[in-house]
């Protein structure tokens, strides 16, 4: 990929909060900003790019937000296909920058869906507009009954265990125990998931990820620009997007966006799996990560109930993955894209304290929006220190 | 007027029928099941669309389906907090292959939730919700 190394993620920060009913929504976002400034050093008067969504904006909540902040960017992006957004926006931002339509570009987000009591998973039954929904919202889809359907499949065809999806969900807590900021930290076990009540079965309480507030924002600029700044920039090697959905009625369900995108991310990289040291795959549910594994080619298909066994995601195993919690376990504000982006650049940095990972020189990131089960987007990132 | 204190009783979501798609919600009324497949290329699809996704063809025969399918996948719902869904947990929703080759989602009914399995034959039943309005659920084959 020609823009390869010669763009940056130089600021990066995760606002603290996982619940906040003193806070808006913009508020929360013009914090972050503010927190990814300080953290490159740049200031809000170099900010010429913008790139934001969420779920609680209205369609031209860009709009709004620049006007929140008095904002009047050279490039603007909206694009909201779920939780994958903000890491589909740095690529985005990337090939803006290097296309010359901006030089400092912010990807930010935030949300009070814990504090507004927003039922993001379980909330289903709601009509959207599009063709697609008619067909489906009548019969009661939720989010987690969506991801449960591939679950139930991938049981159904490999033998995958409740045993095998419950570890990643005490791996993630693990994770958690180590993030002092995380919305969940005591441990659980494997027997403490699958004593959890079945929300839509065969996924468990503790299969799915948690509710919170939260909000984050990245300062993306050239490879060139970031070597002067604060902090130690993490470099874009490849990235990758798509979408899956019924395909006009024919698809296979266990073959999720995350081929396609994490395809294009390694062929554009040119790195491949040996070379990944750690990655932050979107947890929105347990099987969430086990099939995007799968599906990035980590593991044959079929084969991801053991490749998720015996510690391999641990942050001290052959894979670390999500080394912040998760949205299983530390945040999850509705689209969880964003922190993915925030933790892979902190390990790069190595600023994990307890969770870092050994010699972390390339990260992967994929994020997922939507649902798998349904139809999703799917966006990869591979980014390093060198 | 039971029929009237059923549709007012009635809370979960329904279709927004418009010109394209009128023609299968009216099928459904008169408890026929039909897929679409192009004159030009021949590809099947699901949900009805004016346009083939292979080919853009315009030129769409209606094919009426036996309602004879199985189970591709499904879940047991237990939560739904939407109205009209939390009144009806546990439910069943699945997405059913078509035995002429395409997948529906749909609900599974007269058959008690442990019972259902991926694989297992199943037909469909018509559901008229509404006065306007029927859905295509899915029974155990008898
Ligand atoms: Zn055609």
């Amino acid at each position: 990929m020609s823009l390869s190394r010669k763009i940056a993620v130089a600021g990066v920060y995760e606002h603290p909060t996982r619940f906040a009913p003193d806070k808006s929504m913009y508020q929360i976002m013009a914090e972050s900003v503010r927190g990814a400034l300080d953290d490159c050093g740049l200031s809000i008067k170099d900010v010429d790019g913008l790139l934001t969504a969420g779920m609680g904006m209205g369609p031209m909540g860009i709009v709004g937000f620049c006007d929140y902040l008095n904002l009047t960017p050279n490039y603007l992006d909206g694009t909201n296909i779920g939780g994958s957004s903000f890491v589909a926006h740095t690529a985005h931002a990337a090939a803006a920058i290097h296309a010359g339509l901006c030089n400092v570009a912010v990807v930010v987000y935030g949300s009070t869906a814990a504090s507004s009591r927003f039922a993001i998973g379980t909330g289903g039954g709601h009509g959207g507009g599009d063709p697609c929904d008619q067909y489906e919202f009548p019969f009661g889809p939720t989010t987690v009954g969506a991801y449960a359907m591939i679950a139930q499949r991938h049981m159904h065809d490999y033998g995958t265990t409740p045993e095998q999806l419950a570890e990643i969900a005490v791996t993630m807590r693990l994770h958690a125990s180590m993030n002092p900021v995380a919305k969940y930290r005591d441990p659980i076990t494997v027997e403490d998931v699958l004593a959890s009540r079945v929300i839509s079965s065969p996924l468990h309480l503790l299969d799915c990820c948690i509710i919170s507030d939260g909000g984050g924002a990245l300062v993306i600029t050239s490879a060139e620009r970031a070597r002067d700044l604060k902090k130690k920039p993490a470099y874009l090697l490849g990235a990758g997007e798509t979408v899956r959905h019924a395909a006009r009625g024919q698809r296979d369900f266990l073959e999720i966006a995350a081929a396609q995108s994490g395809r294009l991310a390694f062929e554009r990289a040119g790195v491949t799996h040996k070379d990944i040291d750690m990655a932050m795959i979107y947890d929105s549910f347990t099987i969430t990560v086990l099939s995007t594994l799968e599906n990035l080619g980590f593991c044959k298909r079929g084969e991801g109930g053991p490749f998720v066994s015996g510690g391999r995601l641990r942050f001290d195993g052959a894979l670390p993955i999500n080394t912040d919690g998760g949205g299983l376990s530390s945040n999850h504000p509705g689209m969880r894209g964003m922190f993915l982006v925030i933790e892979a650049v902190k390990q790069l940095r190595g600023e994990c304290g307890p969770r870092q990972v050994k010699n972390c020189k390339i990260a992967l990131v994929h994020g997922t929006g939507g649902a798998l089960g349904t139809r999703h987007s799917g966006a990869t990132l591979i980014l390093t220190n060198q | 007027m039971p029929q009237q204190k059923e549709q007012r009783a009635y809370r979960k979501p329904l279709p927004h029928i418009d010109e394209e798609n009128r023609p299968w919600w009216e099928a459904t009324q008169r408890h026929e099941l039909y897929i679409q497949k192009c004159r030009d290329c021949g590809d099947l699809r699901f949900h009805p669309r004016a346009l083939c996704t292979s080919c853009l063809s315009s030129r769409t025969e209606w094919v009426r389906c036996k309602g004879g399918g199985k189970i591709y996948t499904f879940t047991v719902t237990y939560q739904n907090q939407a109205a009209g869904f939390r009144e009806s947990l546990p439910y069943v929703m699945a997405w059913v292959e078509l035995d002429e080759g395409v997948k529906m989602l749909t609900n599974i009914v007269d058959c008690p939730p442990e019972q259902v399995k991926i694989g297992m034959p199943v037909e469909a039943v018509f559901d008229d919700v509404t006065p306007e309005v029927t859905l295509v659920k899915f029974r155990p084959a008898r």
